[in-house]
């Protein structure tokens, strides 16, 4: 349910903020168990939006209904809207494949297509009808992903034969180079080093420039550094044994760190569980 | 000897290795067991080789491989024929299994609903299970009999039902091998699935296909009871696709067992020919093994 909190934050910041996804009343299910159940959750254009909560609670199961990403999942259903510009993905008439050139994702393990490094980037750019300069856009997305100076007497080389952190970034100059409207992270820095974790940090503040960013993350810390918006996440059992997940609480970063409203959020950003 | 370690009552003197232990003995004991049996395993390989090499090594000369084979009492001559005829039949045989092949593991692995997926599992097993001579009865039935003629078609069409299965089986494993984010990560720039399957699955399990195909070449190409009643055989050159054609199997098979010297001599090198080119198979899929991303 939305919050009192949430409304009121809403509606200070509508003036200034355009709201640019919109989930309303979301509930999930895989095959029978509802995984996700009644999110409100409103998204602000050209910020970053941290999704926070204990493992299983939903958060990547909500990450992949902003691009539909859950349409590859057998025996996963969505109920409730999700509205992006005006525009409801989950109605008949909207093409996913669409949808998915504007909202653009990367994902927890770093996923590389095996191909060159170019490739990677170009693949992406030709699907979606690019006719400028191929070379051009290469350089740029992979600057932008700051992996450039590393990368760039290797463009042949196969994406795979990077170590881990350079193979995200790559995954994130993949995700710019469709100048995509919103980019979804779902904990993008879990598998990699404090080095590369406090590159993609970086790269998460310069992208909101640019971008809306909404970002999955385990660590508090890198919420409180990297959002302006958190939404706190749990689990609970439900009637009948199974465990489902719900948004406790969303607001500006700093209220859900020093003035959380809800107990259990309280408890969860103290470290005292999750 | 043993006793020595075993009465020693000082624990830190355990520590050092001691080849009189009973552990240490029956370890001993268990990898010379293991390297015996490994010995025995591998003895009909070599003794295959070994046998097949010195017996048709003698023959292998220019005119094996231009010459027709001879009359019964006529000496010299070649395989050349058969040659050319195994390589046609089984050049019809890929040409028949390997896209079929290919794009029913794509639906396998890509498109199926999993029930469907592994009913056509089982089925592919079972077909991999059919001893060849009812393959070649099957193809007989439906190819021989119908247009009243053996023909190298009905025998490439009988290589294909016994490569089928192989390539099903080699390239669904192999597409099931590639990571599903990998997919994702297509999809969620905008790729349809068909275009996914394409350009990323599809490309990144080759090598492995490759291995499979050459795997179920290689099965086919030793193949004869399949060919007896289909492709048949003859002593001249490959006539077309629906004459009966020469082949180094079924060569092998008429002339290992007559009494005249030189066609046993040919059916040796035709042997000897038929072993190299599966090596050359396995040499190609180890290759290919090697370039697998995955
Ligand atoms: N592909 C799937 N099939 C079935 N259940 C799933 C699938 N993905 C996630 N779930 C279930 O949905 C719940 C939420 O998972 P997830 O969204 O991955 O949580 P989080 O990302 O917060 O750790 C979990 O109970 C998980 O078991
Ligand atoms: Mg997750």
């Amino acid at each position: 349910m939305p919050t009192q909190e949430q409304q009121n934050s809403r509606s200070q910041t509508s003036q200034k903020e355009e709201m640019i996804l919109k989930a309303e009343d979301v509930t999930v299910y895989y095959d029978d168990f509802a995984a996700l159940r009644g999110v409100y959750m409103d998204i602000p254009r050209n910020q970053v939006t941290a999704l926070i909560g204990p493992s299983g609670c939903g958060k990547s199961t909500l990450l992949r209904c902003f691009n539909r990403l859950n349409d590859l999942i057998d025996g996963c259903r969505v109920e409730g809207k999700v509205i992006y510009r005006d525009k409801n993905l989950y109605s008949d008439n909207i093409d996913a494949v669409e949808v998915r050139r504007r909202i653009g994702m990367v994902f927890q393990k770093p996923n590389p297509f095996p191909k060159s490094i170019y490739e990677n980037i170009a693949y992406g750019a030709r699907i979606n009808g690019y006719k400028d300069n191929m070379d051009d856009l290469v350089e740029k997305s992979l600057r932008q992903a700051a992996i450039w100076d590393e990368v760039k007497d290797k463009l042949k080389q196969n994406g795979l034969s990077l170590s881990g952190g350079q193979q995200q970034r790559l995954c994130i100059a993949r995700a710019v180079a469709l100048k995509p409207d919103v980019v979804l992270m779902d904990e993008p820095c879990s598998s990699l080093d404090p080095v590369s974790t406090s590159k993609v940090e970086d790269l998460i503040h310069e992208l909101k420039e640019e971008y809306t960013i909404v970002i999955v993350t385990h660590n508090m810390q890198q919420a409180s550094r990297v959002a302006d918006m958190t939404a706190f996440f749990n689990a609970e059992e439900g009637e009948s044994g199974n465990r489902f997940g719900y948004l406790v609480e969303y607001d500006r970063t700093e209220d859900i760190f020093e003035n959380p409203q809800e107990e259990s959020t309280k408890s969860y950003v103290g470290g005292h569980f999750g | 000897m043993s006793s020595t370690t075993y009465n020693q009552q000082d624990n830190l003197s355990n520590l050092e290795a001691s080849n009189s232990r009973p552990r240490t003995i029956i370890g001993t004991l268990l990898t010379v067991l293991a390297f015996t049996l490994l010995g025995v395993a591998l003895l009909p390989l070599g003794l295959v080789i070994a046998y097949v090499i010195i017996k048709g090594a003698n023959r292998l000369n220019l005119s094996l491989f231009t010459e027709l084979p001879p009359a019964a009492f006529q000496e010299g001559g070649g395989v050349a024929n058969a040659i050319v005829g195994t390589l046609i039949l089984v050049g019809i045989a890929a040409i028949i299994s390997i896209p079929i092949g290919v794009l029913a593991a794509v639906y396998l692995s890509e498109f199926a609903p999993k029930r469907v997926a592994r009913w056509i599992r089982f089925a592919t097993n079972v077909l991999s299970g059919v001893p060849s001579i009812i393959v070649g009865i099957f193809a007989y039935g439906v190819i021989v009999l119908r247009t009243d003629s053996f023909s190298a078609f009905a025998g490439g069409f009988a290589l294909a039902i016994l490569m089928l299965p192989i390539i099903v089986r080699t390239t669904d494993e192999a597409l099931q091998i590639v990571p599903q984010e990998v997919r994702w990560a297509s999809v969620g720039v905008g790729a349809s699935n068909f275009h996914t399957v394409l350009k990323i699955v599809l490309p990144a399990a080759l090598p492995a296909i490759v291995t499979g195909t050459s795997l179920a070449i290689a099965r086919a190409a030793g193949e004869t009871a399949p060919l007896i009643f289909t492709a048949l055989f003859t002593q001249f050159w490959p006539n077309g696709l629906f004459e009966p054609i020469p082949s180094l199997s079924v060569l092998i098979y008429n002339y290992a067992t007559v009494p005249y010297d030189n066609q046993r001599e040919l059916a040796w090198a035709a042997s000897l020919l038929l072993v190299l080119l599966i090596l050359l198979a396995s040499v190609i899929s180890r290759w290919a093994t090697r370039k697998s991303v995955y």
